[in-house]
C-alpha cells in the first residue's frame, strides 16, 4: 500500500476540513479513511437547517454544509477511501485499515489526524429493570431511519433526554404526523440549545418536563406506554408523582460520547472529563504527530467550531510533516479549568507554535446567570467578561492574544474560571 | 387586550418576552433584555415564518430519500399543508443541490429544493 504524509481517520466535517486545510498549507500527500459509504459523517442525517451561520453567514442544512467541504476535497484532488474501517493506529503512526477490495492493509504515515466523531451513549443509560420491548430507539438511530431510510419508527412518541438530537427529532416526528407526548429530562435544565427548545418543542406545544425521568415501561412485545416521575435533587424519583403516557415508541436522547477506542489503544492520553484526548494549541495529542479535532476531541453543538478547529489541526499537521518537531525554546504553559468551568481545549500551549491568537473552548457544569468568565495568567486576572447566562448546553470560548501571553514573562499557567463577581 | 408570551431565541439567555396586543396592534413589548428580543417578538406575533426541511422519495438511485427544504421561510400556519405536499412528492436521480423538487408549494409562492447531490 502507498504511504501518505497525513492520514485522516473519519470523513465527517472534521476530517474534511482538516484535509482541505492541510492541502492548502502545501501538503500533497493526504488520505481520508471513512467507514461509511459516503463522506459527510453525521451531517448526512441532519437534514434540518441551522448549520454554518458563523462560517457561511447563511443557514444551511447538514447535507448542504457537508457538500461545501466534500466539493473542496474533490476539487483539491485529495485521496479518500470509503467503506474503509480503521482498525488500529500504532505509536509509530502506521495505520491499519480494512475494506472489501484491499482486505486488511497498512499505511505508514508521518502524521495522523483523529476525526472519528462521537456516538450515542449506550442504552444502558436507561436505568430501568425489566423487559426491553420493541420500540425503544436512540434518537440518532431514529434520525437515520426517518431521514435516510424513510422509515417511521412509530406514531406516538415519548422522548427521554433533551439533548439536541432529541429536540430535533421531536419536531421531525411531528412533521411526519406522529404525536410527541413529551420530552422528559432528568436534569433541572436542558442539555440542548435554546433555539431548539423553542423551535422544536414550544412551536408544536410539546411539553418539556425538567427533573423528570422514565421509571417504568409498559409492554412486552412492543412499548405500550411509559410511566414518568419527577426526581429530587439527587435524581431519585419522588413517590406519588408518577404519570402514565401512552406511546408506541420511546426515544433516548441521553448524550454523545467521543469515539476514542482507536486513540486509547494507540496510547494517546485521555481527558476523563471530555472522554477525548488532551491536546495542545496545535490540536496535537500526547503522541507527537497525532492530532485530534471535531467531536472525537470534545462534543460540539455547532459544526462551525468543528470546521474551525479541524482546519487548525490540518495546518499544524502539514507544518509538522514539513519541519518536524524542533526542541521547544521554553516549557509548555498549562491551561486549567476551575470554578465552574469543567474542562478546556487545549490543555497546554507552546508559545513557539502558537499563531496570533489562542482560542480556549470550555463548558460549564451548571447554569450561571449574571456571572463572569475570567482568565488568570499565573494569578493575574486578564479577562473578566460579564455573561448574562452560561449553560452546560452551549460551548463557551475565550480568545487571548499572543502578545498578552508573551508579555507575561515566565508564564506557567492559564486558568479559565467562572466567577459570580 | 391580548397577551402573548414567547421565548426569544436571539441568544442563550432565552428572555421571556410578553407582547400586549389589541385588535392585532402591538401595544407593548416587555421582558426582552435587548433590541433583538423586541424585533423577534414583533415578527413572531404578526408574521411568524419557518423554513421547513424534510425528505421526498427518490427513484433511480441507491438512495431512497432525498432531503429537501423550502427555498425560503414560509408562514408558520402553512407548515402542515406544505408537509402534506412534500409527503406525496417524488424526485428522480440525478439531482443537484438547489434543484426545484416542488414549485410553489401549497400556494406559498415558495419552491421546495433539494439539499444534497444524488448522482
Ligand atoms: C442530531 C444532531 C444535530 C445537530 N445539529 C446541529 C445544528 O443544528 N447546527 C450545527 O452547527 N451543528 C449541529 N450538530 C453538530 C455537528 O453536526 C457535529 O458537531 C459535527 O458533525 C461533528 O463532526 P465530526 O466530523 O467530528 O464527526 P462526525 O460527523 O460524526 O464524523 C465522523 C466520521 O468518522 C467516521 N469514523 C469513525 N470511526 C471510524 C473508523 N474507525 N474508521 C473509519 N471511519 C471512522 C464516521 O463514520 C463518521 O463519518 C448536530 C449534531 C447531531 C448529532
Ligand atoms: S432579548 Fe436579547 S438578551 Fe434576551 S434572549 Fe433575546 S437576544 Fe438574548
Amino acid at each position: 500500500m502507498k504511504s501518505y504524509d497525513i492520514v485522516i481517520v473519519g470523513g465527517g466535517p472534521a476530517g474534511l476540513a482538516a484535509a482541505v486545510a492541510a492541502k492548502k498549507a502545501g501538503n500533497d500527500s493526504i488520505l481520508i479513511l471513512e467507514r461509511d459509504h459516503e463522506l459527510g459523517g453525521i451531517l448526512n442525517q441532519c437534514i434540518h437547517n441551522g448549520f454554518g451561520l458563523h462560517t457561511f453567514k447563511e443557514e444551511l442544512t447538514g447535507p448542504e454544509y457537508a457538500s461545501r467541504f466534500i466539493d473542496q476535497v474533490k476539487e483539491l484532488q485529495i485521496d479518500y477511501k470509503l467503506n474503509t474501517m480503521v482498525m488500529d493506529i500504532a505509536a509509530d503512526k502506521t495505520v491499519t485499515a480494512m475494506n472489501r477490495e484491499d482486505g486488511m492493509f497498512q499505511i505508514p504515515a508521518k502524521a495522523v489526524i483523529l476525526a472519528m466523531g462521537c456516538r450515542e451513549r449506550p442504552r444502558g443509560a436507561l436505568n430501568i429493570p425489566g423487559y426491553r420491548p420493541a420500540g425503544i430507539y436512540s434518537a440518532g438511530t431514529a434520525q437515520r431511519l426517518v431521514n435516510i431510510e424513510g422509515f417511521m419508527p412509530g406514531k406516538e412518541i415519548v422522548i427521554l433526554g433533551s439533548g439536541d438530537i432529541g429536540l430535533i427529532m421531536a419536531r421531525r416526528m411531528t412533521f411526519e404526523g406522529a404525536k410527541v407526548q413529551c420530552v422528559a429530562e432528568l436534569m433541572p435544565y436542558s442539555g440542548g440549545l435554546k433555539r431548539n427548545i423553542v423551535q422544536c418543542l414550544d412551536d408544536y406545544g410539546i411539553p418539556l418536563l425538567l427533573s423528570h425521568t422514565v421509571v417504568d415501561i409498559k409492554g412486552k412485545e412492543r412499548v405500550e406506554g411509559v410511566t414518568i416521575a419527577e426526581v429530587d435533587e439527587r435524581s431519585k424519583p419522588v413517590p406519588g408523582t408518577e404519570k402514565f403516557y401512552s406511546c408506541d415508541t420511546l426515544m433516548l436522547s441521553t448524550g454523545l460520547i467521543p469515539e476514542n477506542e482507536l486513540s486509547r489503544s494507540a496510547g494517546v492520553d485521555m481527558n476523563p472529563v471530555t472522554n477525548g484526548p488532551f491536546v495542545n494549541e496545535s490540536f496535537e495529542t500526547s503522541i507527537e504527530g497525532v492530532f485530534a479535532c471535531g467531536n472525537v476531541l470534545h462534543v460540539h453543538d455547532l459544526v462551525d467550531y468543528v470546521s474551525e478547529e479541524a482546519a487548525k489541526a490540518g495546518e499544524h499537521a502539514a507544518a509538522y510533516v514539513k519541519a518536524g518537531r524542533e526542541a521547544a525554546s521554553a516549557e509548555e504553559i498549562r491551561v486549567k479549568a476551575t470554578g465552574g468551568a469543567r474542562y478546556t481545549v487545549p490543555t497546554t500551549v507552546s508559545l513557539d507554535r502558537l499563531g496570533d491568537l489562542l482560542t480556549v473552548r470550555f463548558r460549564v457544569g451548571a447554569v450561571y446567570k449574571d456571572a463572569f468568565v475570567s482568565v488568570y495568567l499565573d494569578g493575574e486576572r486578564v479577562t473578566h467578561q460579564k455573561k448574562r447566562i452560561i449553560a452546560p448546553g452551549e460551548m463557551e470560548q475565550v480568545i487571548l492574544k499572543k502578545e498578552q501571553l508573551t508579555a507575561h514573562t515566565g508564564l506557567k499557567e492559564i486558568t479559565v474560571t467562572v466567577e459570580t463577581e | 387586550m391580548e397577551k402573548r408570551e414567547l421565548t426569544c431565541i436571539g441568544c442563550p439567555m432565552g428572555c421571556l418576552v410578553t407582547v400586549e396586543m389589541e385588535n392585532g396592534e402591538i401595544l407593548n413589548v416587555t421582558g426582552n433584555t435587548c433590541k433583538i428580543g423586541d424585533t423577534y417578538a414583533r415578527k413572531e406575533v404578526t408574521n411568524p415564518t419557518r423554513i421547513v426541511t424534510s425528505t421526498v422519495m427518490i427513484e433511480g438511485s441507491d438512495f431512497t430519500r432525498l432531503p429537501v427544504k423550502t427555498a425560503s421561510d414560509i408562514p408558520k400556519s402553512s407548515i402542515f399543508a406544505v408537509m402534506e405536499v412534500i409527503n406525496h412528492a417524488h424526485a428522480k436521480a440525478p439531482v443537484k443541490i438547489g434543484d426545484v423538487v416542488i414549485k410553489d408549494v401549497a400556494g406559498t409562492g415558495v419552491d421546495v429544493v433539494a439539499t444534497r447531490n444524488i448522482a
